[in-house]
């Protein structure tokens, strides 16, 4: 194995450069700009650009992690699902200490409740073929990046005659959600950089319509060092010109039109619905449920295991820290009631969570 | 001999008596050991004596680079070395599961030999048990060690100050790493070795030669750099500031963290020590380091600064970031 283009990525003099030119763009007024992706706010807190762009840029966090936006109802239908029902729980390992109505799935385990951690849903297909005498569920969670994986995982059950194995579904789509942001009058972006991943699969062009309707520029950015702060300063520039266009950054893996195989998978399997994000409300048409031709492979109808969309509850403040409306600072539980230890909600938990990247980044 | 561990082997009979006769002796061979008593008479030692016990389970047993034989001796070696001790003793208590192949057990003891030798420590003591098979995982090894200071020399952190260098000897990551690979069935283009050495040889002369200008030393073992850093700053109350740019990780390391999201801050090394010393003397024991073949990569890798106390880092894009304890993702049995 031998990986090049690390440092071309890293490299501190082009640094240097660009934040010199954002500063320049930026001309004293601050633009304020939404990093949409979890694994953006991530590198942006390790990378310590958020105190480097002070006075030139206010960078805000926005929803893009799927463990925080999965609300309440979702860990209790799971937890129905492996108390009542007796199925054998699949799961990615960051889902588990996410708080439901009352518990976790964590403290449900160690009460008893059988849960795997799996690195793939085709883990759980084969946990499924290897254990032909229980119920096996994944929990799938995700963006357009884990979507055509649990969508593939669904299909090569259905293939393999896998009854045993059923998905909860819980996978949300980006440019919806940032639609709802770019009209929230209190959340005021002026420019999304946009997900390197997710753009790889929906593709640049995805984000036309939120950069249209909402006269907002939109730029994909990698998740290197160099590729965020390129992508703000050609966010900085569209900002200053008053422009709204979708622009590619990270053109070495995003293409305009993404990937047509993954898009053709994720079509097949599931059809876009109305869907709830934790802390911010039901998006229409912003998630992706199981198809009519794969049913039998949806554990809330095999089931009949509803996920309820309710209100979270009180002190938290993840529902405005993932609509960037306050920082996680500004959160009277933030480093307090609520550290990734102990955490009290989502956002802390998820180690792509705003508060979590804040928490082990951000100390001065 | 049989050419498995057996349950009897651990009973204290005729066969424990041949395994300890006819295996252990052979790679243990020394006055202190070989008469075989309850304990290993060392007689008198001058000067102050450091103690300390390790227990090692790593998985698997057998990793590029080392193995838990040698892991044993230079753990305990290093542990008496960062204190400022030179081993004197060891012990070595060996939990083996039934059914372990007798060759297994040779490899180990003849790494422990070889380990031992190097370090300059005799294997004074020892026991062996067998549990049943299924309730031990092949080998566990315990060891204790004697270590007698540098004369003079005492860490002390309260003398820690604005202007202090940090120091480590060499990359980080490549035990964790190591293990991993070998763990997992990794296949890596360039290999990664363990990094298990004893660090006396490196380190002791350094104490002998720059006395308090080295304040304090400690070996980043599991939870690597980051978290030894972390308690060396709470320790000394200190705020130290790191430079990512000058960090040393080898390549293919750095490609499995790429890879895995791993950060090489948080990996286990085995032969590696981070010291913090006077400003004014950095270059001297940088060089003085690096003279040495397990120091050959030392570099200064930060510095202590006024402010909160904790652990920065400026960043390659020139940001400054905390570096704080991790919380959960740890690869268990990694030692």
């Amino acid at each position: 194995m031998r990986l090049r283009y690390i440092d071309e990525f890293r490299d501190p003099a082009t640094a240097r450069a660009l934040v010199g030119r954002i500063r320049q763009d930026a001309g004293g007024r601050p633009a304020r700009l939404m990093e949409v992706c979890g694994t953006h706010t991530v590198a942006i807190a390790r990378s310590g650009i958020r105190p480097l762009l002070s006075g030139a840029v206010t960078m805000v966090s926005g929803p893009g992690c799927p463990v925080c936006v999965t609300p309440d109802g979702y860990i209790d239908a799971a937890i129905v699902l492996g108390r009542e029902k007796g199925a054998l729980l699949a799961s990615f390992g960051d889902m588990l200490r996410v708080p439901g109505t009352s518990s976790s799935l964590e403290r449900e385990q160690g009460k008893g409740l059988d849960v795997r951690v799996v690195y793939s849903p085709l883990d759980a297909v084969a946990l499924a073929a290897e254990t032909r005498n229980r119920e096996v569920v994944f929990l799938g969670v995700g963006f357009e990046t884990t979507a055509p994986a649990i969508a593939g995982a669904i299909r090569t059950a259905a293939q393999g005659k896998v009854a045993n194995f059923s998905v909860l579904p819980s996978v949300r789509t980006i440019p919806e959600a940032m639609g709802v942001l770019a009209a929230d009058p209190e959340v005021r972006i002026e420019g999304f950089l946009c997900p390197a991943h997710v753009s790889a699969i929906i593709g640049a062009d995805a984000y036309r319509p939120v950069a249209e309707a909402h006269r907002i520029p939109c730029v994909v950015a990698g998740f290197e060092p160099l590729d965020i702060l390129l992508g703000i300063s050609m966010l900085v520039r569209q900002v200053r010109e008053g422009a709204a266009r979708v622009e590619n950054e990270y053109t070495r893996v995003a293409t305009p039109g993404g990937n047509r195989k993954a898009q053709e998978l994720v079509a097949e399997v599931f059809e876009p619905c109305d869907t709830g994000w934790r802390g911010i409300g039901v998006i229409r048409g912003s998630g992706l449920r199981i198809s009519e031709r794969y049913a039998a492979f949806d554990a809330e109808r095999k089931f009949g295991v509803p996920v309820v969309f309710s209100p979270e509850r009180t002190a938290c403040r993840c529902g405005d820290v993932l609509k960037g409306k306050i920082l996680p600072g500004d959160c009277p539980l933030f480093g307090k009631a609520c550290v990734p230890d102990e955490p009290y909600g989502p956002c802390m938990v998820s180690s792509e969570g705003t508060c979590a990247a804040y928490y082990k980044y951000g100390a001065t | 001999m049989h050419d498995k561990i057996l349950l009897s082997h651990g009973e204290g009979g005729k066969r424990t008596r041949d395994l300890i006769a006819k295996v252990i002796a052979r790679y243990f061979d020394n006055p202190v050991l070989a008469p075989f008593l309850d304990s290993g008479l060392l007689g008198r030692i001058e000067g102050e004596i450091a103690f300390t016990t390790d227990g090692y389970v790593v998985t698997p047993p057998f990793f590029p680079g080392g193995d838990i034989g040698r892991l044993a001796v230079c753990g305990t070696v290093n542990d008496l070395a960062v204190c400022g001790a030179r081993a004197v003793a060891i012990s070595c208590g060996l939990i083996l599961e039934e059914g372990l192949p007798l060759e297994t057990l040779e490899r180990a003891l003849s790494a422990m030999q070889e380990a031992a030798a190097e370090a300059v420590v005799t294997v004074a003591c020892g026991d062996t048990k067998v549990v049943e098979r299924g309730k031990g995982d092949g080998i566990f090894i315990t060891t204790a060690g004697i270590g007698v200071t540098v004369d003079g020399w005492r860490p002390s952190p309260s003398v820690i100050r604005p202007g202090d260098r940090i120091l480590l000897t060499g990359t980080m990551g490549d035990h964790h790493v190591a293990v991993l690979v070998a763990r997992q069935g990794l296949s890596l283009s360039a290999p990664v070795l363990s990094d298990v050495a004893p660090l006396a040889g490196l380190l002791l002369p350094v104490l002998e030669r720059f006395g308090g200008g080295v304040r304090f030393l400690r070996d980043p073992t599991r939870g690597g750099v980051g978290v030894t850093l972390n308690e060396m700053a709470a320790t000394a109350s200190a705020r130290i500031v790191l430079d990512e740019a000058r960090l040393p990780v080898r390549e293919a390391v750095r490609g499995v963290c790429e890879i895995l999201g791993f950060d090489p801050l948080y990996l286990a090394n085995e032969g590696k020590a981070v010291l913090i010393v006077d400003g004014a003397l950095a270059g001297d024991v940088l060089a003085a380091l690096r003279a040495h073949p397990y120091g050959r990569e030392a570099a200064v890798i930060g510095e202590v600064e006024e402010g909160a106390p904790g652990v920065r880092m400026r960043t390659l894009s020139g940001g400054l970031r905390a570096v704080d304890y991790p919380v959960g993702d740890q690869l268990p049995r990694i030692c």
